[in-house]
């Protein structure tokens, strides 16, 4: 069963947020890296650069396929992952720790409001899969 | 005397060196006779500025016959579609007629300079004009151009197309404000990229539970006047046919954008059904996929784009335009006929030249030559014939694997690794278990909407015997899952190198053209 840590937010397109003050941490779920399979590059956004709330700030590919990254909350990138171009693998051996991805300083932190709580997620998930 | 030969099953080559590691100082291909004329040094030949160093540092010294014993014996482990199934969904392996490979290299056509005149060429824009005609008439499109060299290259063709015309439609200002492509969330990964390029920014389309387009999503996204078209395949990446095309395309127009048809599954349609009247505006055509000119391989490929009347203007040029004369008083109608081809630049509207001279000209003449030998019966045959494979493997195997759409497919089908993933066996594990039962693989891991996907296109190419052989090895590797994962999970076991770790190669990739040993130095 995948991992889902009770104290973050969800997306329904599998990326999790941890809120801290008005800084949002993004990256994929254990889900998600799961399904993926090993991923072997992720492209992110600089620094500065704005997104809104579902925009599309990055790609992950692994060995099945390339797939977007959404950013769950809207806001300008204060650090993107870097050490991730030569480690790509931590997204799979720790999603939720060395694996994240951005930290956003959000410009509407009641958009976390919206997103899934770990309960939600993990029933999203289920349905997915059945 | 009694031989004491014993038969071998396998060669010294499935120990290949590398060629650098073949090399061998003062190996030579062949020696040139002693100079019979007065030497002069080349700086006196040749200004400075316009010899190049001596760059052939490090190529291997090797002779011609170890050539030619090196690539014959690395092209043996090659898999192709001269040995047999290569059922790679949404790629139509189908065969490629020795007849076609015949006609491509008559010394007239192979040996042509691409510079010769139009008077010179005359034959070779007749081809060209030709087989316009023919794929006008299985598109039911009338505008064409065959300069792109593959499938995107069509597809951006197109999608330039579209935006010059609403370019012209509206005004630029106007224009500037539709800059929407819709794709649905099937489209191969080729489609967004085109979009892109051509300045649109794409909104995904999502499918519905039975596989199609969602007509309701559709209608959504056209709100606003912002879309100036959809790229949709039909049948879609699923095998499956959209039937509310019609509906779609009048969504589309309604709302002012154009559809464009990604011509890639053309082959369960061939002389069947025409996307021109489904409401079609412009489609791309894979002739090295639907019409039997070689690919794999990085091609060539060649990607002709068809359009309606009102596109046309926007084709790239030259065009090849046909004047015909008709002179009384002779012995015949055919006789009577005098035709002239010409390359014409004419065209103010054109969104320009895609593609140097006029495309992969062979991929032209082979794809003729299997339109004309199949006949208007015989394509539609071809068509008859790949469906129904599909749908006799769709059938075969549901028993064995999770087929996640109802309805009966096309040209391919989609099945998952739902049941098999209960054992730990996934869909990367059947797929390398396939090559030890002497299959190609199927398309894997797409299309992305289904998880675990593998994408089986037969093509009409195949007969009821290799059919069965074929879901013979899948349900005995559904078996496999079951009674004996491991044999699965470490397959290939028959092939020179098993599992390859490709995550591992992607991630710390070692590229190296020189031996290992000299590599290494350099590097020091």
């Amino acid at each position: 069963m995948a991992n889902v840590p009770e104290d973050l937010h969800y997306s329904k397109d599998h990326e999790w947020v941890r809120v801290d003050g008005d800084v949002a941490t993004v990256g994929i779920t254990d889900y998600a890296q799961n399904s993926l399979g090993d991923v072997v590059y992720v492209e992110l956004p600089k620094a500065d650069e704005q997104f809104n709330a579902n925009e599309s700030f990055g790609s992950v590919e692994s060995v099945k396929a390339v797939s977007e990254v959404f950013s769950p909350v809207s806001g300008a990138v204060v650090e993107a992952h870097e050490s991730l171009g030569d480690d790509p693998e931590k997204v799979n051996t720790d999603p939720y720790g060395e694996g994240w991805m951005i930290r956003i300083k959000m410009s509407n932190p009641g958009e976390v409001d919206s997103l899934l709580t770990a309960a939600e997620y993990e029933d999203f998930t289920k349905a997915e899969t059945e | 005397m009694k031989s004491n030969i014993t038969k071998v099953t396998s060669h010294i080559s499935h120990n290949e060196a590398l060629i650098f590691e073949r090399s061998q100082t003062g190996r030579i291909g062949y020696r040139l006779p002693p100079l019979d004329v007065d030497e002069f040094p080349i700086d006196d030949l040749i200004p400075k500025e316009f010899q190049c160093d001596n760059d052939l540092e490090g190529l291997p010294e090797v002779s011609e016959v170890d050539v030619i014993r090196h690539f014959t014996r690395m092209s043996t482990w090659n898999y192709s579609i001269d040995l047999g199934m290569y059922p790679l969904g949404s790629c139509t392996m189908k065969y490629n007629s020795r007849l076609n490979e015949k006609v491509a290299r008559i010394p007239g056509f192979a040996n042509l300079h691409p510079l010769a005149s139009e008077n010179d060429a005359q034959g070779a824009l007749q081809v060209i004009y030709e087989l316009q005609e023919h794929l006008a008439e299985i598109t039911g499109l009338p505008g064409i151009s065959l300069q792109p060299a593959a499938g995107a290259h069509g597809e951006m063709t197109g999608v330039m197309i579209i935006r010059a015309f609403i370019d012209a439609r509206d005004g630029q200002a106007a224009s500037a404000q539709r800059r929407t492509m819709l794709i649905p969330d099937s489209a191969h990964g080729t489609n967004p990229a085109s979009a892109h390029l051509s300045g649109f920014s794409v909104k995904t389309i999502r499918s519905t539970p039975e596989g199609l387009t969602d007509l309701a999503h559709l209608r959504e996204l056209c709100v606003g006047g912002h879309v100036a078209g959809l790229m949709l395949t039909n049948p879609n990446t699923l095998g499956l046919f959209e039937k509310n095309i019609q509906e779609i395309c009048r969504i589309v127009h309604d709302a002012g954008g154009l559809v464009y048809m990604d011509g890639a599954n053309m082959n369960a349609l061939v002389g069947v059904a025409r996307p021109g009247d489904m409401g079609v505006d412009v489609i791309h055509l894979n002739l090295h996929k639907t019409f039997s000119t070689p690919h794999g391989g990085g091609g060539p490929g060649c990607g002709p784009c068809c359009c309606t009347k009102e596109l046309e203007p926007f084709l790239p040029v030259p065009r090849i335009v046909r004047s015909r004369s008709v002179s009384e008083g002779a012995p015949s109608e055919a006789a009577a006929k005098s035709d002239t081809y010409k390359l014409d630049f004419n065209y103010p509207q054109s969104i320009g030249r895609v593609k140097a001279f006029f495309g992969n000209y062979g991929m032209m003449l082979r794809a003729l030559a299997y339109i004309q030998t199949h006949g208007n019966d015989g394509l539609r045959e071809a068509t008859e014939a790949a469906v129904l494979n599909a749908r006799y493997i769709a059938q075969g195997l549901a028993g064995d694997y999770e087929k996640p759409f109802d309805a009966d497919p096309m040209h391919e089908v989609v099945f998952t690794d739902k049941r098999q993933t209960r054992k730990g066996v996934h869909t990367l594990d059947i797929a390398k278990r396939l090559i030890d039962y002497g299959f190609h693989p199927m398309t894997i891991y797409f299309p992305l909407i289904v998880s675990g996907a593998m994408l089986i296109e037969p093509t009409e190419s195949v007969g009821h015997q290799e059919l069965d052989q074929f879901i013979e090895a899948m349900s005995s590797i559904a078996r496999e899952a079951i009674e004996d994962p491991e044999l699965v999970l470490n397959a290939p076991h028959s092939t020179r190198i098993g599992r390859l770790d490709e995550a591992a190669a992607a991630r710390k990739p070692v590229l190296r053209w020189k031996p290992k040993q000299a590599a290494t130095t350099a590097q020091t």
